[in-house]
């Protein structure tokens, strides 16, 4: 999943006009790209479905409380369940032949009771989905902003100054592109989840969720940062910045005034789409136990709780991998809307 | 000292689940533990039609040195069964008779002296090693100096009761035993001496660590190379990613049905690679003959239905249990720690490992059966109020605790399970999760301050004392090491008097010393620096074409037993 937002972080940097010359000061640019937006069916219905996930994940505590009637992060191991008019147990132990092996209440159907069945745990998985699906966006989305906010403050400033600061900053991006990004994102999260982040007046306890979402959002700055930096560079030639500097703005002015909205349209653009790759990030590296720590659960967890039982009670793994690609699916075409709204070039460009 | 997180240790009852007796006489009458002959009756014999073929193992993956003193992992051990010997052994068949100790590269079973501190073995004389040289006693002298030159896992536990052993811990190059092993190249005896009178020598003696090797076999871990042996098989190539081969020993000639019979396949052929889940699907395709790992838990089912004739279930001597660090608060409180012994549901926790018939609920350390064990149970069933009330009772209430768990599903599904009662009855749990390969020195360290975990515990041989002596005396705490297993920090100064006093009780009377463990047993539990959870079963898994299936109480299936034609 890697590729399409590879691809679309090296366009923009291509060719560096993607925001185009500075339009007249107004809202013109934005409000026209809404429109496009708007216009955009695909978009549309992918972002109607996304709100419509979020919008059940948002409500997890309600259905919990007032539906299911049940706790999904206390083990109910013991516990008994009524399916068509019987009671059975929700962790039911095999009788037949040697009697070997366990298996959970599987899908009754009943939203008020296990809709989805149960787990190892005997908890109620649907439940669990929902609370699941709060952490994943919620790593997901505020590990984009805090990657995309901390790419645009080292892209625009390697760019801007350029030299040294360029040069430094540049290698940096280079050291972390290099590592393939499972695998610095499992380094990491194994050493962080064991002991947790004590970095100056920084402290993170593990197991808090805010460590999957520094993890995440440090290993993707490089592919954000990199475009971006091109974009300033080549913005530094053109002439409302040389104005600038012979007015006597301050560097600092020019680049919160004139570099910063030239290059916003393309972070926007980044948002959407880097939410749907650190969401994946994040489910990948939960399944691997490396993310989101028990008792909490995020889609990943539940894939990876499911696979114990993937020969009897496969839909747990099935609605959980329903949730991340749908999800992620929904991003992507709402992301590709956005870019082309916001950058009819790189559509273009794409096109031709 | 044992430890393995796949299946490993040792069963006493042949609770024989009809369709699981996969056949094989069993030998009847025995030894008593001070060590007397074993009048034995053969095993039902070699059955000549069924010699030959090639039976295939399946394991994920090679399980380290080929070199007996020095590998401590049941997957090897059950394979050094065919490969090596000791001057005694336990007897080489499934059921009761299987923890029998029977006379192997000795002609029969040692001279003790009076006083239990002189061991006299006659050795064999037409017992050779794959090489074609005879053993000798020589060769049984370097041996014993071998095990401590390679700074052998157990040198300093096991054997550390032979005169000069201390010494050899500690400076292991110049291991000589002089005092401790003497060889008489004339009379054909070697003479062990130890320090004070060892109820379990010989029992030690029985484990591949105590291996007779050649003598001139390098002081140092031999890893894949093959060491020659006096088994009935040889390994023809190991690598521990791919393959390990097994063909017959060209030397052998049985000596001793009892101690070391000959085996059936003319090759053995230990494959290594496939997930658990897929060797199910070799062996039901008729593709392999036996699988090593534990079997994945949503296959257990469709196994003991579809194919229950192929299965075989077994008790094992050890326990799952959580070490209660009674060091660090909330556990230092008497009230606290009785309160975690009300807490679980123990039935619960059977499930979470395969249901009621792969585990037994636990409610003493020592197993069902196991010396010692006392069929008393102080805490029956799960009583949360209770708990609760003790929690509050001892002030530690909202406190926060954290669980160390190792990261395979079934310890992280009982993690969570006590992280989540623990919240319960008051406290604010956390599960930690940590890496399998370091979680065992990590819950053993002090400077982890580690509150609870979750462990497990397989007899290294059958005697209390490897749980209750091992597991909770004051030796087995060192601060700061990783090789600290009393993990509960659990030191009593009366407890330790009366341990001692039990173990010296076996030397003479096993029955009185049983009753003493007995008590011990049941005070501990009363204590609480070990909340035992349940003894867990061996589940075999074997193709139609396998026969003779015996499983042996030490180390498990016994594979050159098994036959394919």
């Amino acid at each position: 999943m890697t590729s399409p937002v590879r691809a679309t972080a090296e366009q923009p940097a291509a060719g560096a006009p993607a925001a185009g010359p500075p339009a007249r000061p107004s809202a013109g640019p934005w409000r026209r790209a809404l429109g496009r937006l708007r216009h955009n069916r695909s978009a549309m219905i992918a972002g109607a479905g996304l709100l419509l996930i979020v919008l059940a994940c948002v409500l997890a505590p309600v259905y919990a409380n007032a539906i299911a009637h049940t706790d999904p992060f206390t083990s109910n191991a013991s516990g008994t369940v009524v399916v068509n008019g019987e009671r059975v147990p929700v962790l039911a132990q095999s009788t037949e032949g040697l009697g070997l092996g366990v298996t959970p209440v599987g899908p009754t159907w009943d939203p008020g009771n296990y809709f989805l069945g149960a787990d190892n745990q005997g908890r109620d998985v649907m439940a669990r989905l929902l609370y699941g699906g709060r952490n994943s966006l919620l790593i997901g989305l505020s590990s984009a902003v805090v990657c995309c906010a901390l790419a645009t403050v080292l892209g625009v400033l390697a760019g801007y100054f350029g030299g040294w600061i360029d040069a430094v900053l540049s290698r940096f991006f280079d050291v972390i592109w290099a590592f393939p990004v499972y695998l610095l994102a499992i380094c990491l999260s194994v050493v962080l989840l064991t002991s947790g982040l004590h970095l100056g007046p920084i402290h993170i306890d593990a197991g808090s969720l805010a460590l999957p979402v520094v993890i995440i959002a440090l290993i993707y700055v490089p592919y954000v940062a990199r475009p971006l930096r091109g974009q300033v560079m080549a913005l530094r030639n053109k002439e409302f910045l040389h104005a600038a500097v012979g007015l006597g703005a301050s560097d600092l002015r020019i680049m919160r005034r004139e570099v910063l909205p030239n290059v916003l349209p393309t972070v926007v653009v980044f948002l959407p789409l880097m939410t749907a790759l650190n969401m994946l990030t994040e489910s990948a590296l939960s399944f691997l136990s490396v993310g989101v720590q028990s008792p909490d659960a995020s889609w990943g967890t539940i894939i990876n709780d499911g696979l114990a039982l993937l020969y009897t009670r496969p839909a747990i793994t099935i609605a959980a991998g329903l949730c991340v690609g749908l999800t992620a699916v929904a991003l992507n075409v709402l992301g590709d809307g956005v870019r082309d709204a916001l950058d009819p070039n790189a559509r273009l460009r794409g096109g031709a | 000292m044992k430890r393995i997180t796949a299946i490993a240790g040792a069963a006493l009852l042949a609770v024989g689940v009809a369709a699981c007796s996969g056949g094989g006489g069993a030998a009847t009458s025995g030894t008593d533990t001070a060590g007397q002959p074993a009048q034995t009756a053969s095993a039902a014999g070699f059955q000549e039609q069924h010699k030959g073929g090639t039976l295939r193992l399946l394991a994920k993956s090679g399980d380290g040195t080929l070199d007996p003193h020095i590998n401590y992992s049941n997957g090897n051990w059950q394979v050094f069964q065919a490969l090596y010997d000791g001057l005694v052994s336990f007897r080489k068949v499934g059921g009761n008779t299987s923890y029998d100790i029977v006379p192997d590269l000795a002609e029969e079973m040692p001279q003790v002296s009076a006083d239990g501190k002189t061991y006299t073995f006659k050795l064999r004389k037409d017992v050779k090693f794959t090489t074609g040289e005879p053993v000798t006693v020589d060769d049984v002298v370097a041996s014993f100096q071998r095990i401590f030159r390679v700074s052998g896992p157990t040198s300093g536990t096991f054997y550390s009761g032979i005169v000069g052993a201390a010494d050899c811990v500690k400076k292991p190059a110049g291991c000589t035993l002089d005092k401790g092993v003497v060889a008489d190249a004339a009379a054909g005896t070697v003479t062990v001496n130890l320090v004070a009178a060892d109820s379990e020598f010989l029992q030690k003696l029985a484990l591949p660590h105590a291996a007779v090797l050649p003598k001139g076999t390098p002081d140092k871990d031999q890893g894949t190379t093959p060491i020659p042996g006096t088994g009935p098989y040889k390994v023809e190539s190991y690598n521990p990613n791919k393959q390990m081969k097994l063909v017959r020993n060209p030397n052998f000639t049985e000596w001793s049905r009892d101690a070391q019979p000959q085996g059936y396949p003319d090759e053995i052929d230990y494959n290594y690679g496939l997930t658990p889940e897929a060797a199910v699907t070799a062996v039901q395709n008729g593709q392999a003959d036996w699988i090593f790992d534990p079997l994945p838990a949503d296959r257990l089912t469709e196994i003991g239905t579809t194919y229950a004739e192929q299965a075989h279930v077994n008790p094992l001597a050890a326990f799952w249990y959580i070490p209660v660090n009674v060091n660090l608060a909330p556990f230092d409180k008497p009230e606290a720690r009785e309160a975690l012994q009300w807490a679980f549901d123990k039935n619960a926790l059977v499930k979470m490992f395969g249901g009621a018939n792969v585990a037994q609920p636990a409610c003493t350390i020592l197993p069902p059966a196991f010396p010692g064990h006392a069929d008393v149970c102080d805490f029956p069933q799960q009583d949360l109020a209770k708990a609760k009330d003790l929690v509050q009772k001892s002030g530690t209430s909202g406190q926060e605790v954290s669980v160390v768990v190792s990261d395979d599903d079934v310890s992280k599904q009982i993690g969570e399970y006590v992280r989540s009662t623990l919240e319960q009855i008051g406290y604010q749990a956390k599960l930690k999760v940590i890496s399998t390969n370091i979680h065992f020195t990590y819950i053993q360290n002090t400077k982890n301050k580690v509150q609870l975990s979750v462990s497990q515990w397989y007899a290294d041989y059958p005697a209390a004392s490897n749980f209750i002596n091992v597991l909770l005396s004051c030796a087995s705490f060192r601060e700061g090491s990783d090789a600290s297993i009393n993990i509960s920090g659990f030191c009593d100064k009366d407890v330790d008097a009366k341990i001692a006093e039990a173990m010296k009780l076996d030397q003479s009377d096993t029955a009185a010393a049983g009753k003493v463990w007995g008590e011990l047993d049941r005070e501990l539990m009363k204590r609480g620096p070990i909340v035992p959870l349940f003894n867990p079963k061996q589940i075999d898994f074997v193709s139609k074409n396998v026969g003779n299936y015996q499983f042996h109480a030490q180390f498990h299936a016994l594979l050159d037993q098994m036959w394919v034609k």
